[in-house]
């Protein structure tokens, strides 16, 4: 019946199953919508994700990014629209009926049961043989190495351990998708680390395809493939780490996924393939043409900390041409030494205040500019995003 | 454990005075079961004479015999009941009207106990039931469900809902979920709901009184009526049996929850 395994192995999960021809995604999701009450939780998301791919969805709190995840697992029914895992929809079966299993936030281990119990409870409602469930039990200690444990309770063991027996008993029924709810929130920074690179590694071994829920970006850069940004129920841009943070397509996004400043558009005029635009608090920049058309609306610039460059004169342009090099004198407001770099805060003649976050590069470097020094902050037309608002 | 071991004389006094409180009248009632005198509160010596003369008295043997049964069954059949509310109430969809069945259930916590014994007792003749074993086992039951079903109540409450959404992740259907891990986690309620249940049967008088027959006197009934002719040092034997059986069960259920709560411990090598 519904308890029978399904098939994915390690091999087939890489190519999604034999059923899945080529270029059809594993998943696809097309316009669901799920509303508690008079609240839309998730309103019409579309996505497609593909069989081997580690997909993150990233938004903050209340987002609606839990409650996707939770209609992927079976446990909330959608209000409108179809989940298709290998082309069937699976929108209203239930949990024990998808070949999808979840890692839970808190682990959900059951505390009565040792690591072994845990780790087969899913085999035997499989109906798996003994003989077979020992095999896999012991393949999946073996995979988390979790040696020597077997026989504790979830109690006896720390959360690092603990987060361990949650992923091998997610994995042991060998699930063409696994899902992943804030895997790691609960582990420390540290920890948090080397089980995001395990984490990939396992990923890429078992050719499987994994999908994380996280409100922490740099985790979902980090580790995923692809990154799904939610807002108030919505997909607001689905790209990968890289495009996401140097390619955001909202003021929004920009603000949410790292540092950035952000100047408000004033005029703009165009100038073969850049754009002067004039702002109130960084006076006239120069950004290179966007690669989508911008509409009327208002516009902002936004650059990325680590590209602005700090100097004691102005630079000598290498472009040919003075325009071609933005130059903006401040003087250091704020400095924040943080081991790798620092970031300094410039109070700009024009107004504005402007981040620079600058490499550090060399030891002896000490003290590379002081408090209130005059400095030049400058950056390249490449190096700025022109956004609309 | 430092602090146990640093008790100030303060905290040993009040200690003593609070156990003294609560246990110098059974110490006596226990001691003057085993006097020889036939005077309650005339000390004649040591003697078994009581016990004996309990043992012998067919009418209370019966009485003690038929509270045990009641108290068994109504426990049980409360226990079944009250776990069933409780799952409904704290596991079920939100259903139009479920505070106000929440609250209907645990009226009778608050209920005197000679409203619930004559309101039973009106339906009984009402439906011209024959007064006996079974309509105090009832009654008991319908006082007792409510105990077990706020001890059940409060584990479930305190249980985490992913647990069960994880066994029907791993393939269970919401049944088997619930028989395969909700269970065994509120078992420990269920055992102390029983319990529970078992002592208010065996010790209640004022609702037995109401809903038992001619022939079929429960223990405390027996007891209040022969007190009502005068303290024989019997009934102090009787007490102390009563006590004795009580203390047994709650040394056996601590020992086992103690023993369930250690297995975990002992299956690890460390």
């Amino acid at each position: 019946m519904t308890d029978e395994l399904p098939r994915t192995d390690a091999a087939a999960g890489a190519a999604g199953g034999d059923a899945l021809p080529a270029g059809q995604p594993l998943l696809r999701i097309e316009g669901v919508a799920k509303s508690f009450g008079t609240f839309r939780a998730v309103d019409g998301v579309s996505l497609d994700i593909k069989a081997g791919e580690f997909f993150a969805l990233l938004g903050p709190s209340g987002c609606g990014k839990t409650t996707l995840l939770r209609m992927l697992a079976g446990f909330e029914a959608p209000d409108e629209g179809r989940i298709l895992l290998g082309g069937k929809d699976i929108a209203q079966a239930l949990p024990h009926e998808r070949p999808i299993n979840m890692m839970f936030q808190n682990y959900a281990l059951f505390p009565h049961l040792s690591v072994r119990d845990n780790i087969a409870f899913g085999l035997k409602r499989a109906g798996l043989a003994r003989g077979d469930i020992a095999a896999r039990v012991a393949e999946m200690v073996a995979l988390v190495k979790l040696e020597g444990l077997e026989k504790r309770k979830p109690d006896q063991l720390s959360g690092g351990q603990r987060q361990r027996v949650a992923l091998a008993r997610a994995l042991a029924r060998r699930p063409q998708l696994l899902l992943l709810d804030e895997p790691l929130a609960a582990l420390d920074k540290k920890l948090r680390e080397s089980t995001q690179g395990e984490l990939m590694e396992l990923q890429r071994r078992l050719g499987m395809t994994f999908i994380i829920v996280t409100h922490d970006q740099e985790e979902a850069m980090t580790m995923a493939s692809r990154i799904g940004v939610m807002k108030a129920g919505r997909l607001a841009q689905v790209a990968s780490p890289r495009e996401l943070y140097e390619a955001p397509r909202s003021r929004w996004i920009a603000e949410f996924v790292g540092d950035i400043n952000l100047f408000d558009a004033e005029s703009r005029l165009r100038d073969g393939h850049r754009l002067v635009i004039g702002t109130r608090d960084a006076g006239t920049l120069v950004v290179a043409e966007p690669r989508e058309a911008v509409g009327a609306g208002k516009l902002s610039v936004a650059i990325r900390p680590e590209k602005v460059k700090l100097s004691r004169r102005a630079p000598v342009s290498e472009a040919g041409r003075e325009t071609a090099i933005n130059s903006l004198d401040g003087v250091v407001a704020d400095i924040c030494y943080l081991g790798g770099t620092t970031t300094y805060k410039v109070k700009l003649d024009s107004g504005g205040i402007l981040q620079a976050s600058v490499p550090n590069s060399a030891r002896l470097d000490v003290d590379a500019y002081s408090l209130n020094q005059h400095v030049v902050a400058w950056f390249t037309p490449d190096d700025c995003v022109v956004l609309s608002s | 454990m430092r602090k146990v071991s640093r008790l100030s004389h303060f905290n040993i006094a009040s200690l003593a005075l609070g156990l003294a409180f609560l246990y110098l009248p059974i110490l006596i009632l226990v001691i003057y079961s085993f006097n020889a005198s036939r005077l309650v509160t005339v000390w004649g010596g040591w003697s078994l004479r009581w016990y004996h003369e309990f043992f012998n008295d067919r009418a209370m043997i019966e009485a003690a015999w038929m509270s045990l049964r009641v108290a068994v069954s109504s426990a049980t059949i409360a226990t079944l009941l009250g776990t069933l509310a409780a799952v409904a109430l704290s596991r079920g969809e939100r259903f139009r009207g479920r505070t106000l069945f929440s609250g209907m259930l645990y009226a009778p916590l608050v209920m005197p106990e000679v409203i619930t014994g004559l309101s039973l007792l009106l339906l009984f003749v009402a439906l011209n039931a024959e007064r006996g074993f079974w309509t105090v086992t009832i009654a008991h039951t319908t006082l007792t469900m409510c105990f077990v079903a706020v001890v059940v109540q409060s584990r479930l409450g305190s249980l985490d809902r992913s647990l069960e959404e994880a066994a029907m992740d791993l393939g269970c259907n919401p049944v088997r979920a619930f028989v395969a891990v909700t269970l065994p986690l509120i078992a420990p309620a269920i055992v102390a709901g029983w319990m529970l249940a078992f002592t208010l049967s065996l010790d209640d008088l004022v609702i037995a009184s109401f809903t038992t027959g001619p022939g079929s006197a429960t223990l405390p009934i027996r007891i209040y009526s022969e007190v009502r002719l005068g303290v024989k040092p019997e009934i102090n034997a009787i007490c102390t049996l009563v006590i004795a059986l009580i203390a047994v069960v709650i040394v056996i259920a601590s020992l086992a929850s103690k023993l369930s709560s250690s297995q975990g411990e002992s299956a690890a090598p460390l």
